[in-house]
């Protein structure tokens, strides 16, 4: 082994691992015979895309993989195996000898129980100490994990903390017993990214001051970058690459790990001019698709309860044929302002204009006549394609409901619009889950472009995608709208897809514009603090400038 | 929490309210004289004449409604016209009656129910779980009346074990009272039973593959503890909120239930009121049901409330 290998021996050894499910009555292998070790103290990040058997090998470790599962292999801590081991004893290691630190802390916590009670329970369940004891011990933990007012934080409900937050409170609870090994699924990719980078920053003190080893699994490469001594890079269930992370970034052998790193959209460096596409305006003149004016959107409180404003007199505009990148943390409003424009949200004062027709004013038929003039494309393409309709019907529906097409006429747009998002028209017939989620989008966006809108509403519409997918979707998007020339909002908190697409861009942060100007200006020289810091946050997949960022990012944030 | 208590009572008063309201009217919506209707054809005038009297029918309206209430307020419910006594005489003792088998198997049914639903979860596909399923299938789809009258003639007359008796409170001689409780409430008890098997083991399920659930797996805790306090306790969230619903079933099924065991509850009050129509006891039986549905409701509320500390800000 090379690079920073391990002082003091293995702590974990996988050697030939498989792991296979039984899925309809065969055994389907999930993990095919992947080895490989963690050292004492040593970071090791487990990187693939979804499906790649990450998170199933790091499940398998302290035997968490539920449901119909069948282990063969070796995996060993120390001298003991764990694969096979009696309950008794697996218990004595789990969470006390290694810990787990889980993807989404606000289903990861039982949300009937108040932190304290979690941490507690984790301490006495290896250490046995009255509950006064442990409640002390939990104090502690929220202190060392930098939970501000742990005293009373202790007492708080998962529901009442922060993203952040909880991802603290659970590891504080993964380091209640001092482990040798943490495994970490995925940590971050929950968050937004200025606390993903606070979060990196607290995992990497506390493997330092504990000496523990950590195991990340993890999708995003910039991560990799930021925490990593050594990476393996998993594919359809097998190791592909493995290699110190320098060299893994430097110099990736397989053709895969290339096509990973390649498919990393960059964030930006301040200072650093980088390409941005060109602006394909037609006009040329100020003629707004898109004009939003002192926008506030307020959501109603309860009886005799003063609302929420999501936002705050919050001006900007899109000219024909031109991409407005939406960024800001989550709880920033930027799905709001969205939501706002296609009527899912009621704004409560200002005005917004497509195409210069106010909106807002709009009502009963005159709105349904305008609604074609725009359209959505959401997050999640398994949440909002009907399950029950074959993609050619869920295609078809915007034509068939503005009547703008009869049957036959909307099976020819549909076999249209699948080519255009290059998918063979014979799909039509197809449902939601004979697809991938990388299809599904692409689905989602025909479906919004059925109507040929002038200007289309993009939420977040490649986050929940894998980024070799999210590469080829983005493309697929840049190349539609350059063709078809729509005006488009598109609403993320990667600043690298932004870059990639946005000829300007608007910070918001509670609510608030703080920033708005031309991509190219606004991500390489930022001028207010807070995008500043979005922008240090977001961690670039290279080990070197990596830690010349978080350098940076420390500076800013002390 | 106290804002919600306060707004939840103010709730359940204005049902109350409104309960109270539609009950007054209901004589009075009565097509012709509900005085003559109830007193029947044969009735002479002065008969007549004094009934209309003693159901208040004859002062001014407003008279009448606040009369109404004033005299509800006052524990006075009106005067039965067919045994001429308040009926505030007979109607506690048969509402406790009635209260007493509902209340019996609601916490009979819980408890068991969640029990075998934790095991009908915990041992998902096998053939425990199928035997339990099975049997919730064949608790939730008898009828009452059918599982009363079967359990009646095994029980009471083909094997003798808990032969008909006269009903003895428990003060009189509990072992008596326990021998009669038996039939009604496993009648009862089946149904709902069944509906919280099944509500808890497919709650459980779910929860059994919870993030958290896997969290709690992952700090060491004993799959007894994983399972107890954390999938279980979850839980029972849906299972409470099934629980309230299971209970005015409960006492929807009490009626007949009472009818076929001979129940002194207030079925048979109700019965003998309606076919008579005796309308002073019908207003009571309806007002004081109606009043123990709305605080089931608010109990429930609080319950679940207790339960889940998010539906707080919610």
């Amino acid at each position: 082994m090379t690079g920073p290998a391990p002082a003091a021996g293995t702590v974990l050894t996988v050697d030939g691992l498989s792991v296979d499910f039984r899925i309809a009555g065969e055994w389907t292998p999930a993990v095919k015979d992947i080895s490989f070790t963690v050292g004492k103290g040593e970071v090791v990040a487990l990187v693939g895309e979804s499906g790649s058997g990450k998170s199933v090998s790091s499940m398998s470790v302290l035997g968490l993989v539920g449901g119909n599962v069948r282990h063969s292999g070796s995996i060993r801590f120390h001298d003991t195996e764990l694969l096979g081991l009696d309950h008794e004893a697996l218990r004595g290691i789990r969470g006390k000898r290694i810990a787990m630190i889980f993807q989404e802390p606000m289903t990861a916590l039982n949300p009937v129980y108040t932190i304290g009670r979690q941490i507690a329970e984790a301490i006495r369940c290896h250490e046995p100490m009255s509950a006064a004891d442990a409640r002390t011990r939990a104090v502690e933990l929220l202190t060392k994990v930098g939970i501000p007012e742990p005293e009373r934080r202790v007492d708080s409900y998962p529901h009442q903390l922060s993203g952040g937050q909880r991802q603290r409170a659970m590891i504080a609870m993964a380091i209640s017993g001092s482990p040798e090994v943490i495994i970490a699924d995925e940590p971050t990719t929950a968050l937004d990214v200025t606390v993903q980078a606070e979060i990196l920053d607290l995992l990497r003190g506390l493997q330092k001051d504990l000496g523990s080893a950590v195991l990340i699994i993890t999708h995003d490469m910039g991560v990799v970058a930021d925490l990593a001594d050594r990476v393996i890079v998993m594919k359809r269930g097998e190791v592909v690459e493995e290699a110190p992370v320098e060299r893994l970034f430097a110099a990736p052998r397989h053709d895969y790990t290339r096509t990973l790193l390649a498919a990393v959209p960059k964030p930006p460096t301040p200072g650093e001019a980088e390409p941005v596409p060109e602006a394909t305006s037609t006009g040329g003149t100020a003629t707004a698709t898109l004009r939003v004016t002192d926008l506030e959107v307020e959501y109603p409180g309860r009886l005799g309860e003063k609302g929420f404003k999501a936002v705050h007199g919050v001006s900007l505009s899109i000219r024909k044929g031109e991409v407005l990148a939406l960024v800001g943390e989550s709880g920033s409003g930027k799905s709001t302002i969205g939501r706002a424009i296609v009527g899912l949200a009621r704004a409560t004062a200002g005005s917004i204009q497509v195409c210069g027709t106010d909106v807002t004013r709009l009502t009963g038929r005159r709105l349904r006549a305008f609604r074609p003039t725009y359209s959505m494309v959401f997050q999640d393409p398994g949440a909002s394609l009907n399950p029950r309709l074959s993609i050619g019907d869920s295609i078809a529906a915007p034509l068939l409901v503005n009547r703008t097409a009869d049957r036959a006429g909307a099976r020819a747009r549909v076999a249209e619009l699948l080519e255009q998002v290059e998918l063979p028209a014979s799909w039509a017939e197809r449902f939601p889950h004979e697809l991938s989620g990388g299809q599904r989008q692409r689905i989602g966006i025909a479906r919004a472009l059925a109507l040929e809108p002038e200007l289309l509403i993009a939420d977040e519409p490649t986050s929940a995608l894998d980024v070799s997918v999210q590469a080829t979707v983005l493309r697929l998007f840049r190349e539609l709208q350059d063709r078809l020339g729509f005006s488009c909002l598109f609403i993320s908190h990667d600043l690298g897809v932004v870059e990639l697409l946005a000829h300007e861009v608007a910070v918001l942060q509670h609510g608030r514009l703080v920033e708005h100007g031309p991509a190219r200006e606004v991500l390489a020289r930022p001028r207010t603090d807070y995008t500043k810091r979005l922008v240090a946050a977001a961690p670039v997949p290279d080990p070197a400038r990596q830690a010349e960022r978080r350098r940076l990012w420390r500076e800013m944030a002390a | 929490m106290k804002r919600f208590l306060l707004t939840r009572f103010a709730q359940a008063l204005l049902q109350l309210f409104a309960v109270g309201t539609i009950v007054f009217f209901l004589v009075r919506l009565i097509p012709g004289d509900p005085a003559r209707a109830a007193l029947g054809e044969g009735a002479t005038d002065e008969q007549v004449a004094q009934t209309r009297e003693a159901m208040h029918l004859n002062d001014p309206f407003l008279q009448q409604y606040f009369g109404f209430w004033g005299r509800l307020f006052q524990g006075d419910l009106g005067t039965s016209l067919l045994s001429s006594r308040p009926v505030m005489q007979d109607l506690p003792t048969r509402l406790g009656n009635s209260l007493e088998l509902v209340l019996v198997s609601l916490a009979i049914a819980l408890v068991l129910g969640i029990l075998l639903g934790r095991i009908a979860a915990t041992r998902a596909d096998k053939p425990a779980d199928h035997a339990l399923v099975g049997g919730s299938i064949f608790g939730i789809s008898l009828p009452v009346f059918v599982l009363g009258t079967l359990l009646l003639m095994v029980f009471a007359f083909l094997i003798p074990v808990l032969p008909p008796q006269r009903f003895t409170t428990p003060w009189e001689d509990p072992v008596t009272h326990l021998q009669i409780l038996i039939l009604p409430v496993v009648t009862l008890t089946a149904a709902s039973c069944a509906v919280i098997t099944r509500m808890t083991r497919s709650a459980m399920l779910e929860t059994l593959t919870a993030d958290y659930v896997r969290t709690a797996r992952s700090k060491g805790l004993s799959e007894k503890r994983v399972i107890k306090d954390h999938a279980l306790r979850t839980a029972l969230l849906p299972v409470a909120s099934a629980a309230t619903i299971e209970l005015t079933t409960l006492i929807g099924s009490t009626v007949l239930v009472e009818t076929i065991f001979g129940w002194p509850g207030v079925s048979s009050l109700l019965m003998s009121a309606v076919g008579q129509r005796d309308y002073p006891v019908i207003q009571a039986v309806v007002l004081a049901v109606a009043a123990i549905v709305i605080l089931v409701n608010l109990v429930g509320d609080l319950v679940i409330r207790a339960l889940d500390p998010r539906a707080e800000e919610a």
